[in-house]
């Protein structure tokens, strides 16, 4: 009986473990490791943050799902990795460390045969001072990276709607809170959501909205930006995201490093070099991504963290970390099994991996502050990578070392996304976009690095309705429900 | 084109981009042409969704 562990309970790690689980049935073991007890559609926290949706409608309990399952389901959050064993056993091993299931706090050895880390980000509100510290979000700003932190921002919104009502002016500030940030998207949607809000309480009057990110042009969201096919242009997503802003009275700063935080303003450098301050009433700024921390530790007991993890904290995996500068970089560098080149029985999927560079071209400012979108790694790449991840390691178990390991660059996937203003059927309306590939191949593509066929992105109804599908569809999925392998990740 | 009175000032930002006309947001809105196009956008997102598997 081989034993599969994995960390972390999101996106990737939930589709890895629940697939293995599918695949092996009960000659063997899975075992989930996540520090949460309950599952969270982490997009629909965009509405939960507006008060559209509360945290029970996005979020489910994991335990009577992985029982159904099959899997071993540990409420803890894993501190160390011991690859080759410890002195006393040459069996692979994590130390976890509960947070629930009535045993916090206590400490365990988990050995494993194979082991998918899918621990995804850490929230780092810590980079910027006044953002947050260790402890995680700070005093000043909200954010809707996690269902809790969405409600406390509806509360807050709902705190400034109440002022406008009463005549008072307030000021949005919405992006991202670092020059090294990610998961622009999320910010996009939740200021148009914002937007929607507003006009629906009738203030949208008594509010200034800002953007305020570090993309060197606005539409990068960290992709480099993308083209679409429109009056027989390939236009940039750079005139559709202007567009978008123009047109509901959104002001934006781009090229921005947040470097501090205090009460009721930011401070900021720009890519010129410039520095400049924002007030605010409300702000939602989306924190740096790190890897969780994991350390990692050979036979004798020597640290080997640096072997196994990149200096971000992500694990290292089959990318090319040595393309050097933007000039070099190749589609070709994403990895395509996400196995760590040292530990063969050791992979990662979700945002847990190491991308070999960013997606966007990395810039700083004469002061050489660098100020440039990190790479997104979002939900459809997340979960297709997880289920590639599994049927890796099942192959391994069932068909031995020499089994051919499924690939899932993200230089060869698309990426559906769907930015949704309001919830309503009818008065909500989104943008639903697609891009594909997610990293541009320019050697494939010459010119724009992605095919304008499979590439293209609207703004209506239509998409408002998808959104609404995918939320109950990928909950459904998630649940495991009749049927649930047959929904595309 | 309210918003496009309301919003679009010359010399700002936003004087240097597209804006929509009223003609495309009715059809943003337009419950058939929506329908017409959610039926379209699903066989595309499933044909992307297809190739990256
Ligand atoms: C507000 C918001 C909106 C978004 N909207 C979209 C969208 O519309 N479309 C889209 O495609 N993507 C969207 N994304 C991105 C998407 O949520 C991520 O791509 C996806 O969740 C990544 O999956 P993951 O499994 O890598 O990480 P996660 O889903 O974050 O899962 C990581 C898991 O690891 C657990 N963990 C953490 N530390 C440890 C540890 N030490 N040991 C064990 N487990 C640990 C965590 O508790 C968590 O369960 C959005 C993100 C945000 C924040």
């Amino acid at each position: 009986m081989a034993r599969v562990v994995v960390l972390g309970g999101g996106v990737a790690g939930h589709t890895a473990a629940t697939f293995a689980a599918d695949w092996l049935g009960k000659e063997h073991e899975v075992v989930v490791v996540t520090p949460n007890a309950k599952w969270n559609w982490i997009p629909s926290n965009i509405w939960v943050g507006v008060g559209e949706m509360t945290k029970e409608e996005v979020t489910f309990d994991l335990d009577p799902v992985y029982q159904k399952a099959g899997i071993t389901y540990k409420q803890a959050k894993a501190l160390t990795l011991n690859p080759e064993g410890n002195a006393s056993s040459d069996k692979p091993f994590v130390t976890i460390e509960y947070t629930g299931q009535g045993k916090v706090g206590k400490t365990e050895e988990v050995s494993y045969d194979y082991l998918i880390n899918a621990t995804g980000p850490k929230l780092n509100f810590a980079a910027t001072p006044g953002l947050g510290d260790a402890n995680g979000l700070g005093e000043f700003t909200v954010s809707v990276c996690t269902a809790d932190h969405a409600v406390h921002a509806s509360h807050e919104l709902h705190k400034c709607i109440d002022k406008m009502k009463k005549g008072e002016r307030q000021k949005f500030l919405i992006g991202t809170g670092h020059g090294m940030c990610t998961c622009q998207g999320a910010a996009f949607e939740y200021i148009f959501n914002i937007e929607h809000e507003l006009r629906k309480a009738g203030v949208r009057d008594m509010a200034d909205l800002q953007w305020i990110s570090n993309e060197s042009f606005l539409g990068d969201f960290g992709i480099g930006g993308l083209h679409m096919k429109r009056g027989g242009y390939a236009a940039s997503s750079r005139l559709f995201a202007e567009s978008l802003y123009s047109e509901r009275g959104v002001k934006w700063l781009i090229g921005a490093h947040v470097n501090k935080v205090e009460k009721g303003k930011v401070s900021y450098e720009l890519l010129d070099g410039s520095m400049g301050e924002q007030e605010f009433d409300f702000a939602m700024l989306i924190p740096p991504f790190a890897g969780v921390g994991l350390k990692a530790f050979d036979k004798a007991g020597e640290d080997i963290t640096a072997t196994v993890f990149a200096p971000n904290g992500f694990m290292k995996v089959d990318a090319n970390y040595a393309a050097g500068a933007y000039e070099n970089w190749k589609a070709s560098d994403w990895p395509k099994t996400y196995q760590n080149p040292t530990y063969k029985n050791l992979f990662a999927a979700g945002i847990a991996f190491a991308p070999p560079h960013p997606i966007s071209k990395p810039m700083s400012s004469p002061n050489g502050t660098q100020i440039f979108p990190t790479p997104p790694r979002t939900g459809m790449p997340s979960g297709i990578i997880g289920k590639a991840v599994a049927h890796s390691v099942c192959d391994l178990i069932k068909k031995g070392s020499g089994a051919h390991l499924h690939h899932a660059s993200m230089a060869e996937m698309g990426a559906a996304c769907v930015a949704s203003a309001g919830k309503g059927l009818f008065d909500g309306s989104a943008a639903a976009l697609t891009v594909y590939p997610v990293v541009p191949d320019f050697e494939k593509y010459p010119g724009i690095g992605r095919d304008l066929d499979y590439t293209f992105g609207e703004i209506g109804l239509a998409g408002h309705w998808i959104k609404h599908i995918l939320h109950h569809m990928f909950i459904y999925k998630a649940k495991l429900n009749p049927g649930w392998t047959l929904i595309p990740e | 084109m309210k918003e496009i009175e309301k919003y679009v000032k010359p010399y700002d930002a936003s004087f240097t981009t597209m804006v929509p006309t009223s003609f495309v947001k009715f059809f943003r809105t337009c419950k058939i042409w929506q329908f017409i196009r959610f039926i379209i956008i699903n066989i595309k997102m499933l044909i992307v969704v297809r190739k990256s598997h």
